[in-house]
């Protein structure tokens, strides 16, 4: 049986829907993120969950005991809050016994607790500094801390790396795939940052305008995506309007593709989902269709290219430097033609279509 | 040149605003009742002060209205802020404009407004209804003293106390109040002093026989002050002079000790 569940889920805020009967089942000892642009309704899911708003409808379901009216500190889950919120007045080690204090733990087992949850954020011997003698990432290790120690099944986390850059990030990622592997329990996380979601994750839940888009693992996601949101939201791709021709053929651009799509029936219309890296750049003749470079721009690791080709502009990335207006073909190998259908209704269109 | 003209016009300044107070207090130390002429040292007026029990109850009389008045306002204020915080932008707005009114209204529409109302339900006037009063216009000077201590609230540091499994009270003393609380301190000061201040509400307010501070020396310039009152003006400005240079190092230091 799942630990988590949400059931029918809807929400509005001043008339406005933000979640729309949203159904979502969390096992146990799973790293789950929510991933999705401002205002998708990860935030208020979570909020729903730690008790902090109440759902217009549905239930929410927690080890089988319906807990949708339970107030906060009621509920076994803790959260790590965006910008940390820890309490300004009381120094580190206050800070991380709050939760045991308030559960009525003895003081030996308070004080082991706050040496144990140090030791395991990295910052021993940190018990009597003030709060704001932290740097970001410290006290959001704090905040974890003091999560963590009153040994919650569910450790909810509001993109928390939100307000650190990019090296500190980096790092805390690492920091918490090793804490949710230690610890054993489940960890639902929400980020509008994909890398972050593919990197920590063993399941993604891709969401927009209060509906979810795709669940799945993390390779699932990025190298099948199901629709143009998923595809354009996780990584960059070119997203190019297609007909499959039959099974296992695709015209794009005018010119045929393979591919190994199946199913999608003949002439139909179709959403084709290429990743930049895939697009394979060679000597004009040599590929599939032909086409001129109009921009190259180096970004570290490898040259991002743009080349119109097909009355289409295709974003390829390539360790090779093509220079500006030099003539080159492109090629795609079968298997990294992602075919998606086309949004059915209107409805549909809305949903993949949000920016 | 330039130099020399600054230092002038900050002296002029300074001297401006002291030495008025500067009069008085060398008068209170004057041995005869001159307003004018120094006679010699004594410290009779001080002797004469003490020893007057008019003074002596109105002093009281200021010191416990002004201190229940600042309690009790404080304490109704912070109350009205914790609901004011937990509403919507719009009936916030409205609300504080309300809160305000009263701020800017004047003193004597005030004070004639409340004594009507005492009259009118058959109160009559006494203690009470001075303080009664007090309250009611210190009420407004909390909350705008504690309302924006409210709005800059470390970030979801109250939700994070009920996640942690503390109750909305032990959340709200234990988090929220301690973050408030130059806030309230604050609104709590000025409530004192205010009622400390006021004369024209309290002298539409008071009964026959009781008298503040300020509404005694009222009473007494119009049969000629006595230079008593000189000494009681300087050690009621010596006394504030001591309690703010205090209470300015303690939070001085206070700010050190953070860094």
């Amino acid at each position: 049986m799942a630990l988590i569940e949400l059931i029918d889920i809807s929400k509005s805020f001043d008339g406005e829907k933000v979640l729309d009967e949203f159904n979502l089942s969390i096992e146990e000892n799973e790293f789950i993120t929510l991933l999705g642009p401002s205002g998708c309704g990860k935030t208020t899911t979570l909020r729903i969950l730690g008790g902090f708003e109440t759902p217009d409808t549905g239930k929410v379901m927690f080890d089988g005991q319906d807990i949708t009216a339970l107030a906060p500190n009621k509920r076994h889950i803790n959260t790590v809050f965006q910008r940390y919120a820890l309490f300004p007045n009381m120094n580190i080690a206050e800070n991380i016994a709050f939760g045991l204090k308030v559960s009525g733990k003895s003081k030996e087992y308070i004080n082991a607790k706050i040496k144990y949850a140090l030791d395991l954020v990295n910052l021993k011997g940190y018990e009597k500094r003030k709060v704001d003698s932290l740097s970001g990432g410290q006290q959001q290790r704090i905040a974890i801390a003091r999560a963590i120690v009153n040994e919650p099944k569910v450790l909810l986390l509001d993109e928390p790396l939100g307000a650190l850059d990019l090296k500190l990030r980096q790092e805390m990622q690492y920091e918490l795939i090793r804490l949710k592997n230690e610890l054993g329990i489940t960890f639902l996380y929400v980020t509008h940052d994909q890398e972050e979601a593919l990197t920590m994750s063993d399941k993604v839940v891709v969401m927009n305008r209060g509906y979810i888009q795709q669940m799945g693992t993390p390779e699932e996601i990025y190298n099948e995506p199901e629709n143009a949101f998923v595809a354009d939201f996780i990584g960059d791709s070119n997203i190019i309007d297609g007909v499959m021709l039959e099974d296992r053929v695709v015209k794009l651009c005018g010119c045929v593709f393979p591919c190994i799509d199946e199913g999608f029936g003949k002439n139909k219309p179709v959403d084709v989902v290429i990743r930049p890296e895939d697009v394979i750049i060679g000597s004009p003749g040599s590929g599939i269709m032909d086409g001129v470079v109009t921009s190259n721009v180096f970004i570290g690791v490898h040259y991002e290219m743009c080349i119109e080709a097909g009355g289409f502009e295709w974003l390829a990335q390539n360790t090779v430097s093509y220079p500006v207006g030099s003539r080159v073909s492109i090629s795609v190998t079968p298997e990294n033609i992602q075919i998606m259908n086309k949004p059915q209704s209107e409805d549909e269109e809305a949903l993949a279509l949000d920016d | 040149m330039k130099k020399t003209l600054k230092g002038l016009y900050l002296v002029l300044i300074v001297i401006f605003l002291y030495l008025p107070i500067a009069t008085l207090m060398v008068l209170s130390f004057n041995s005869g009742k001159s307003m004018n002429a120094w006679t010699g040292f004594s410290l009779e007026w001080y002797v004469e002060m003490f020893q007057s029990r008019q003074i002596m109850e109105a002093l009281e009389n200021t010191l416990t209205i002004a201190f229940w008045a600042a309690t009790a306002a404080t304490v109704i204020g912070v109350a009205a802020c914790i609901g004011l915080n937990a509403m919507r932008e719009k009936s916030r707005a409205v609300l504080m404009g309300l809160n305000n009114i009263p701020l800017l209204n004047a003193d004597i529409v005030t004070g004639i407004s409340l004594m009507l109302s005492f009259l009118l339900f058959g109160i009559s006037l006494n203690y009470g209804t001075v303080l009664f009063a007090h309250i009611t216009f210190c009420i407004p000077y909390v909350i705008l003293s504690v309302v924006p201590k409210f709005r800059q609230l470390e970030n979801h540091t109250y939700e994070a106390a009920l996640d942690l499994g503390a109750s909305p009270v032990y959340a709200f003393f234990k988090v929220v109040l301690p973050d408030i609380m130059p806030g309230i301190t604050s609104g709590f000061l000025l409530s004192f002093t205010m009622s400390v201040d006021d004369f024209v509400i309290t002298h539409f307010t008071r009964g026959a026989g009781i008298n503040t501070l300020s509404t005694l020396i009222y009473s007494q310039v119009k049969v000629g002050i006595r230079p008593t009152l000189y000494a009681l003006s300087t050690v009621i400005f010596v006394t504030v002079l001591i309690i703010l240079i205090t209470v300015n190092i303690i939070s001085n230091k206070k700010e050190d000790k953070k860094k």
